[in-house]
């Protein structure tokens, strides 16, 4: 009965999106109020049915109810209730449901804190995101239920991929959704900004903290699905350019050019079809991500056909909300006027250049993502690209990326001299070429010129951002969250990059065969095998090995690296034992056993790792702080911002108040 | 009206392009590659007997079936009863492919316990504790049964679960065929 309760909501939530994605867009274009004012009961309804169809199938999650097909595939009574719980989104038809969930939660927080903005723009925003969740909810509904009963009920269901049966993962898809589909509110209030032909500083004061909270979430989720795949793997990598991790990547980059757009936009009236283009580009390259790594197109070739019948659905979804939105933009985008020119030397062309190197590298990304797809439409065999080519292309784009940040933060709007900028710049450009130079003499013996350019990238960011704050001149305390956030964020990135130096360029790994008793020295480090033991848990059965890690004699810590078992699927998980410090972790993985009390290891000294994940959560920190700057709630009285020549025939910007 | 302004939609519709050709490259209209050639060999020790093996060249001359299971394997105890009941009747030769279970490491001998509770409709057990035998069989999943007919070849493959119709329609039919063929 519930399950079927549940799949009753969904068709009702399904209907109410539809009212949604009609009425007030059409009442919108014709002048009829009373459509208009459908939008915002219209989006309180559809997250009121689909919180109720997700709580259902929730509810037969949780009490193991194998007649429900899904549920018997992704679930079983072994594994412990969290996740029982997770499980509902480990596979296809549940993350889409969650999905659906996810964007009408972020329609209704649209609806709520709605008082800022027009009715006709609200009901424009609220329309298209109606529309999205009807291809959503239809595609769930149509071929992946995950209500469908099975007619010969198990006793028993089947396993979760082990491989998810980690609390860091069971909260990293819900992290991710949170970020994808924030995007969508940009996409929409670009779309609506598009149907209404203008592109006022308002409409992008209204999508900024949106959009920084989207990418927080999306920053959030990417850190910890990188934090999961070092300790979980087995393998000591952070990141393996895997079709599924640049899927949350590519949105991510564009969300970063997003924000800076947005930035220029609201500031200058300019960049108007760059941040149109973007807020497009976000939202489809998230619809394309979820997709395409749900569907497998990206992991290999031939899953992506297995279920034609869903694949030509999601072709069709793609082509009409991404084609559709493309075309608008091909016939509106000339209309959105940028006006405000700037020299070569402004904060302006700065932001070009962040937006267009973000850009080339979501190309890269996306292109090799799909790279074996190429090759396999040109007749050339299955080809996958690898690491070399990712981190070929992107570094060099990073490193002039990260030579032009620094000097974005202290460029004027508009017009500048290179004068003006080298004498705001040149004690932290100094500082940070000295310690880069230096820093690596005293603890490394060789030269080594990647050091230097990750040391100096890392330093110039960082100095260069808090310099900014020391000639801003004021109190920290009267600092708006904006720039805290920015300056927290951009110190981040700059972690990020001294850690992803640092530790791809010195870590130690060594494969040792060990013998009860026996040690092994890495990086002043003593590694003691103390033997292992079996020890079985609620969903695993595991070996369990205790190693003595002491440094000069003295004991620094006992880890338990293990193997475990989740029995069904015969894969076994490496569960690392990982001592963690700021500025080196020391990780264990325990192999294979190799006779009589011996076993092998594989042991990794990595220095400053943790700083790629720290820097992660800096970032993601600092976005949610410029989200909450007072400054975007405090909504001016009338738009005094320069409004282009087509807003001001429309009647869209009309009337604006509070 | 601005030309460039048109770029993303033709990149996007190329995209679309290549994608609609991964979607009619349809991997399911190639059959499995196992049908129709010999079966893969294999030479394991048996589970009742350790220091003994079994091996694909002993069944020569036979219709006989290979059936993978394991303890850990709930779809296995679904199919037993089923998969005892045919082998009895048809009495056809069957080899249990015991795939990656424990009893070989240290979690007590389950393999063993799991036959003795569910009866032993085997000819022999062929014991792949490492799963090499399996890949080479290209086993998807557990449950997987495979019928080889008197040359040696592999002429049918089940995926998942036996069940009573599959046998009454499928596997039964076709002992009888191939053991009507020259051998």
């Amino acid at each position: 009965m519930i399950p079927e309760i549940g799949h009753f909501a969904l068709i009702l939530a399904l209907s109410v999106a539809i009212v949604q994605g009609v009425f007030p867009l059409w009442g919108s274009l014709t002048g009829k109020q009373h459509w208009v004012s459908m939008a915002k009961p219209a989006a309180y309804g559809q997250l009121f049915f689909l919180v109720i169809s997700f709580a259902c199938l929730l509810y037969a999650f949780i009490i193991s109810d194998f007649s429900v097909k899904y549920v018997a595939n992704n679930s079983n009574t072994q594994m412990p209730t969290v996740f029982r719980v997770s499980a509902l989104w480990g596979a296809h038809e549940g993350s889409l449901l969650l999905w659906a969930m996810i964007l009408s939660g972020w329609g209704a927080a649209v609806a709520f804190f709605s008082k800022g903005i027009p009715p006709i723009m609200l009901s424009r925003v609220l329309s298209i995101m109606g529309l999205v969740g009807v291809g959503f909810m239809l595609f769930v509904i149509v071929t992946s239920n995950p209500f469908e009963r099975l007619l010969q009920i198990p006793l028993e269901g089947r396993q979760l991929n082990p491989l998810l049966q980690d609390f860091g993962l069971a909260i990293h898809p819900p992290m991710l959704y949170m970020g994808y589909v924030g995007l969508s509110v940009a996409y929409s209030f670009a779309m609506a900004a598009m149907i209404g032909g203008s592109l006022d500083a308002s409409w992008v004061r209204w999508a900024r903290p949106w959009t920084n909270i989207a990418w927080t979430f999306l920053t959030f989720g990417i850190a910890l699905g990188s934090w999961w795949a070092y300790y979980e793997l087995g393998w000591g990598g952070w990141w393996f350019w895997d079709p599924v991790e640049n899927a949350s990547l590519m949105p991510w980059i564009i969300g970063t050019a997003l924000i800076h757009s947005l930035a220029v936009t609201e500031k200058r009236a300019t960049f108007k079809t760059w941040t149109i283009l973007l807020s497009i580009l976000g939202f489809s390259l998230s619809l394309l991500g979820t997709f395409l790594v749900r569907s497998g197109v990206l992991t290999s070739v031939h899953s992506f056909a297995s279920d034609p019948g869903r694949g030509l659905f999601i072709l069709i979804f793609l082509l009409v909300v991404i084609g559709s939105s493309l075309v608008l933009f091909a016939f509106r985008a000339h209309k959105l006027r940028s006006i405000g020119s700037f020299s070569l030397i402004s904060r302006e062309s700065g932001l070009l250049v962040n937006n267009v190197i973000l850009l080339v590298m979501t190309a890269t990304v996306l292109l090799g993502t799909l790279y074996p797809l190429i090759i396999d439409a040109l007749g050339a065999g299955k080809i996958s690209v690898g690491p070399p080519y990712f981190n070929s292309v992107m570094v060099p784009l990073g490193i002039i990326l990260f030579f032009v940040m620094g000097f974005g933060f202290h460029l004027r709007w508009k017009n500048d001299s290179i004068q003006r900028i080298l004498k705001k710049t040149w004690i932290p450009l100094i500082v940070s070429l000295v310690a880069a130079f230096v820093l690596p003499l005293l603890v490394v013996s060789e030269f080594n010129y990647k050091t230097v350019l990750g040391l100096f990238a890392g330093s110039w960011i960082t100095l260069s951002a808090l310099m900014w704050v020391i000639n801003l001149g004021r109190s920290p305390f009267k600092l708006p969250l904006a720039s805290w956030g920015s300056v927290i964020a951009h110190i981040g990135m700059a972690m990020t990059v001294v850690g992803i130096t640092l530790v791809s360029l010195y870590d130690t790994e060594k494969d040792v065969r060990l013998e009860k008793g026996q040690s092994y020295e890495m990086a002043g480090y003593k590694f003691a095998f103390e033997g292992v033991e079996s020890h079985k848990v609620e969903n695993y059965r595991a070996n369990r090995a205790t190693m003595v890690i002491t440094q000069d004699g003295k004991h620094i810590t006992t880890i338990h690296p293990e193997k475990r078992d989740y029995g069904r699927d015969a894969m076994p998980m490496t569960e690392a034992g990982i001592d963690a410090g700021f500025t080196r972790d020391l990780f264990v993985a325990l192999g294979e056993p190799l006779g009589k009390n011996a076993w092998s290891f594989r042991i990794y000294h990595k220095p400053f790792v943790r700083w790629i994940w720290l820097g992660g959560v800096l970032m993601g920190f600092g976005g949610l702080l410029a989200a909450l700057d007072k400054r975007y709630r405090r909504m001016r009285k009338i738009v005094v911002d320069v409004v282009d020549e087509s807003s001001s025939k429309s009647k869209v910007t009309d009337g604006v108040t509070v | 009206m601005n030309k460039k302004f048109f770029i993303p939609l033709a990149a996007f519709m190329a995209l679309i392009g290549l994608m609609l050709f991964g979607l009619s490259n349809d991997p399911k209209l190639i059959p499995s590659p196992f049908i129709g050639q010999s079966a893969p060999k294999f030479k394991l020790p048996r589970l009742y007997k350790p220091d003994q093996t079994i091996s694909v060249e002993e069944m020569k001359g036979k219709v006989w079936v290979l059936n993978l299971w394991a303890s850990w394997c709930v779809s296995c105890r679904a199919e037993h009863a089923v998969l005892t009941r045919f082998i009895a009747k048809e009495k056809v030769p069957t080899i249990g492919l015991n795939y990656k279970d424990y009893g070989t490491e240290d979690y007590g001998n389950d393999a063993v316990n799991w036959l003795s509770r569910l009866g032993n409709p085997y000819y022999a057990v062929a014991v792949d504790t490492k799963g090499m035998a399996g890949i080479d069989w290209g086993v998807v999943g557990v449950p997987e049964t495979f019928v080889m007919d008197k040359k040696g070849i592999v002429r049918y493959k089940f995926t998942g679960p036996v069940y009573q119709q599959a046998v009454d329609d499928i596997l039964v039919p076709l002992v009888e065929k191939l053991r009507k063929e020259e051998g």
